[in-house]
């Protein structure tokens, strides 16, 4: 089966049911991607599959086939993921930083959908954990994303 | 108040291969540095030394002995030695020490109680907690206590910038024929104005290796500071972003495979055997082993690992463990209380005979249940162990330790045993001293002829952590005619660290704290503020009850209580400030007050909370005004202190971990839910610094946090929380008029 990550055509030989996640990290060895619990609770496995946010953990490899998947690691996939990148580092957003791959997929799924998202549609889009409690910094940087900052 | 300090103790500097200078802070130099020079040499062909070097290239490498966890320490140790050296900040860089002894930061600690050197008089005393932990972490490379900035910083960062500094002004002075008091340095470079003169750093760091700096070197005023005290932007943040930072997870090498475990649910059990017939044939697997405790699959892929491990019939030795249940584990907490045979934790005046002069006697008790880390990244590491030379890979908040541990475990010698770090994904504690999940991936190198990147699954890191302790803590004090609290009693279960956790800054003579240990049977850890995170909650809530029982404004009371402690006094003023305390607020809305000093930096807190129609509290704002004495990265102590507060509200509003038939009962997020951005309140804080020593900012936010919030419960409701989590409580509970109207 063929999916397409980063715009790189790969070809994978693996069980339908695997999911997304284990896909990427294992098989392509795409890393940026995180486990954080299995259950599309938390957030850490969020990529974009056609451009739109999924957790990648409970997502079976046989429902994405020949979709486009997107991974923090698609550095050039958009000015929309660039200027989200930027802000998480205006915004000096990171701690740990290991949900933030999966925060900063969600906020980009968000803006490609709603250019200048108000504190409840973000409050409804971006449902990931962040254990070190960096949301205040995450809203703040989305809405500067938003406004081009 | 210069500190004394033996001269050729502390610091030594050598010259680096291909020109440079290195420059350590080491009690023993004459032995370590030889060691550290090889190890690093080894790595990268450069020569390092435990804290900084100057190439001819200009630039400054600082070696940082901590471990990175997003507390900032990679950049704020590295500020704080630029300071002194009047280094250019864009030439400074940061590298990672690795796990030798030769880095390890329990160098002063050993020092000062040897007597090696004299204790600087910045750490004398009795109440100096800083320099207690020191010598706890003698010989450990502890990321954890709070203690990157305070004691590594402050000892061992300064100095060496400044004795940089002085040498490279001699080097200038013997090479240009000029006086040393005439030439000037900054941002990297020396000149000398009558001459014309100048040289960069890097061109002199070589001659500068030849001179002895002196023990004792001025430091900088604060008023002279251009680094410490801004905030920087951090080191670690831009590949955090584009996913290239590397965490124990993430770990890829030739050959490598994955492993998942299962291990006996209840604490101490092991499994009694377990059948493989079933998953041998599964595609990608490898291996089925036995580790200690449980079970592990390793395979090709982690996902198949997981599904094989899952699929494994296991029967368990459970063991005694099994008879232990979070109600069996409280009522024995009771009972040890109960019996009266405590130990004294602190003890002043006679609070015992204050309280038979009282007026009047309030009495309460509180409980709070066991907690986990949950940390994003579950517990994982990668070993390799081949022809006796074992390798780990992980993020470990003490690296030197989890080798040292490794070798144990290992049956291998220390130098046999190679650390490498990986970013860590969240500390809290649970990354420090505790390595049961170190120990299982030894045991799967140990049987498997390939690197094997062992990862928990998250039901697996949440019943099988070490937790904060459950507690049960009983509350007395009297109180005078007038309402003000003349005697203090706490008496509490299970204490661990840090030793000053119950103390109280409020000026009650006849006071003291008494505890049993004991009675707790499931594996304890520490937690982001340790023993403060309860000792805040007990405190802060007792006292809002007394200033109630005074029938008095909960600011007020404390205000009046902390007429001898003017910095606490300030801080508490300012957050009650910030929050607007005492103007109106919309119906069904309160506000709480609370106040905790930990690891050095006292903290104040307003929440302002709103009661939902589910009868859930909802925290609006929180207000939190801090003195951590000296602030070296601003931004980066906010960024501390706003977290601290997520961590205690989780904690405050949904964190309980239960035991049954000695198991943990809560598996995933699901059932240990976390504050996630909706429901995280807007925070401000407002950094106080008095100039006292510098205090922690990784742990000091979140004590603080739960009472806030249980006293604005009250203010809002009535209804007054003595246990955890607010989640079990319904707050549209009726309660009684007479507590009511006190609100």
């Amino acid at each position: 089966m063929q999916i397409t990550v980063n715009g790189n055509l790969i070809e994978l030989d693996v069980e339908p049911d695997m999911p997304l996640l284990w896909a990427l990290r294992d098989e392509i060895g795409v890393t940026g991607t995180k486990y954080g619990c299995g259950v599309a609770y938390c957030g850490a496995c969020t990529v974009l599959v056609d451009d739109k946010p999924v957790r990648s953990c409970v997502m079976p490899i046989s429902a994405v086939e020949g979709k486009t998947i997107t991974t923090i690691e698609g550095w050039n996939h958009s000015d929309t993921m660039a200027r989200v990148q930027a802000a998480w580092v205006a915004h000096q957003v990171p701690q740990c930083g290991y949900c933030q791959p999966g925060q900063i997929m969600a906020a980009v799924g968000l803006l490609l959908e709603t250019n200048d998202p108000t504190d409840a549609e973000i409050d409804a889009a971006i449902t990931n954990v962040c254990r070190c409690g960096t949301y205040t910094r995450i809203r703040a940087a989305i809405h500067a994303a938003a406004k081009g900052a | 108040m210069a500190p004394a300090i033996s001269r050729r103790g502390f610091i030594v500097g050598g010259t680096l291969v291909g020109g440079g200078l290195v420059l350590g802070f080491a009690l023993r130099p004459w032995s370590n540095l030889p060691a550290a020079r090889a190890l690093v040499t080894a790595n990268g062909g450069t020569l390092l030394t435990t804290w900084v070097k100057i190439t001819p290239d200009n630039l400054v490498t600082v070696i940082v002995p901590h471990s990175e966890m997003g507390q900032g320490v990679h950049t704020a140790l590295p500020m704080m030695l630029a300071e002194e050296l009047d280094a250019d900040w864009s030439l400074v860089r940061m590298e990672q020490a690795p796990a030798d002894p030769a880095f390890a930061n329990g160098g002063l600690a050993r020092g000062y109680l040897r007597g090696d050197a004299s204790i600087p008089a910045l750490l004398a005393g009795p109440s100096d907690f800083a320099f207690r932990k020191i010598a706890e972490f003698m010989n450990l490379q502890i990321t954890g206590g709070s203690l990157s900035v305070r004691a590594t910083g402050v000892d061992g960062m300064r100095r060496t910038g400044a004795a940089a500094r002085w040498m490279l002004i001699q080097a200038a002075a013997a090479e240009w024929g000029v006086p040393a008091v005439e030439i000037t340095a900054e941002k990297s470079q020396l000149a000398h104005a009558p001459s014309g003169r100048s040289a960069t750093y890097g061109e002199l760091a070589t001659h500068a290796a030849d001179f002895d700096p002196p023990g004792e070197l001025p430091l900088k005023p604060r008023e002279a500071y251009t680094i410490v005290g801004t905030s920087k932007p951090r080191f670690d943040i831009p590949e955090k972003v584009v996913g290239q930072a590397r965490y124990g997870v993430d770990v890829l090498l030739d050959g490598m495979l994955y492993a998942a475990v299962r291990s006996c649910p209840v604490f101490g059990g092991s499994p009694a055997s377990f059948d493989t017939v079933a998953v041998a044939n599964r595609r990608g697997v490898k291996k089925v082993v036995a580790i200690p405790g449980g079970v592990a699959v390793v395979a090709d892929n982690w996902w198949r690992a997981k599904q094989a491990v899952d699929a494994l019939e296991i029967t368990w030795q459970e063991g005694d463990g099994a008879q232990h249940s979070s109600e069996s584990i409280y009522a024995g907490m009771e009972q040890a209380l109960d019996a009266g045979k405590l130990e004294q934790d602190y003890g002043f005046g006679d609070a015992d005979q204050a309280l038979r002069g009282a007026v009047q006697v309030v009495e309460r008790s509180y409980r709070v249940p066991y907690l986990a880390h949950a940390t994003m990244e579950p517990m994982s590491c990668t070993a390799y162990l081949k022809d006796g030379e074992l390798q780990i890979w992980g993020g470990f908040q003490d690296g030197l330790g989890a080798r040292s541990f490794a070798a144990k475990s290992a049956g291998l010698a220390f130098e046999n045993v190679t650390l490498h770090h990986t970013a860590m994904g969240g500390g809290f504690g649970r990354r420090g001293s505790t390595l049961n999940f170190l120990e299982q991936a030894i045991a799967i190198a140990k049987q498997v002829d390939a690197p094997v990147n062992m990862l928990w699954s998250r039901e697996e890191d949440m019943t099988h952590d070490n937790y904060r302790q459950a507690s049960v803590a009983r509350m007395k004090a009297g109180l005078d005619a007038n309402g003000r609290a003349i005697a203090w009693l706490q008496e509490f279960t299970e204490k661990h660290d840090p030793e000053d956790a119950t103390w109280i800054a409020y000026g009650i003579a006849d006071r003291a704290a008494r505890y049993v240990n004991g009675t707790d049977p499931i594996p304890f850890g520490p937690w982001r503020s340790v023993d403060n995170s309860h000792h805040g909650f007990f405190i802060e809530s007792f006292v809002d009850e007394l200033a109630y029982a005074a029938k008095r404004d909960p600011y007020e009371y404390r205000r009046e209580l902390l007429a001898n402690a003017p910095r606490h006094r300030l801080v508490l003023d300012a957050a009650a400030s910030m929050s607007g305390w005492g103007t109106p607020l919309p119906k069904g809305r309160g506000r709480g007050i609370s106040l905790k000093e930990s690891f050095g930096t006292i903290v104040a807190q307003v929440a302002e909370v709103s009661i939902g129609d589910d009868g859930q509290a909802r925290v609006e704002r929180v207000f939190c005004a801090a003195d951590p004495g000296e602030v070296v990265h601003p931004d980066g102590f906010t960024a501390q202190i706003e977290g601290g507060i997520i961590y205690g509200l989780t904690a405050a509003l949904y964190g309980e971990i239960t035991i049954e038939n000695g198991r943990v009962v809560e598996k995933n997020f699901g059932d240990y839910p976390m504050v996630r951005l909706a429901d995280a309140p807007k925070i401000e804080v407002r950094i106080l610094p008095s100039g006292a020593r510098t205090g922690g900012a990784g742990e000091p936010g979140t004590p603080p946090t739960v009472a806030a919030l249980a006293n604005a419960v009250f203010a809002a409701t009535g209804v007054r929380i003595r246990s955890l989590p607010l989640r079990r409580h319904d707050l549209r509970a009726p309660v009684e008029a007479e507590e009511r109207k006190l609100g």
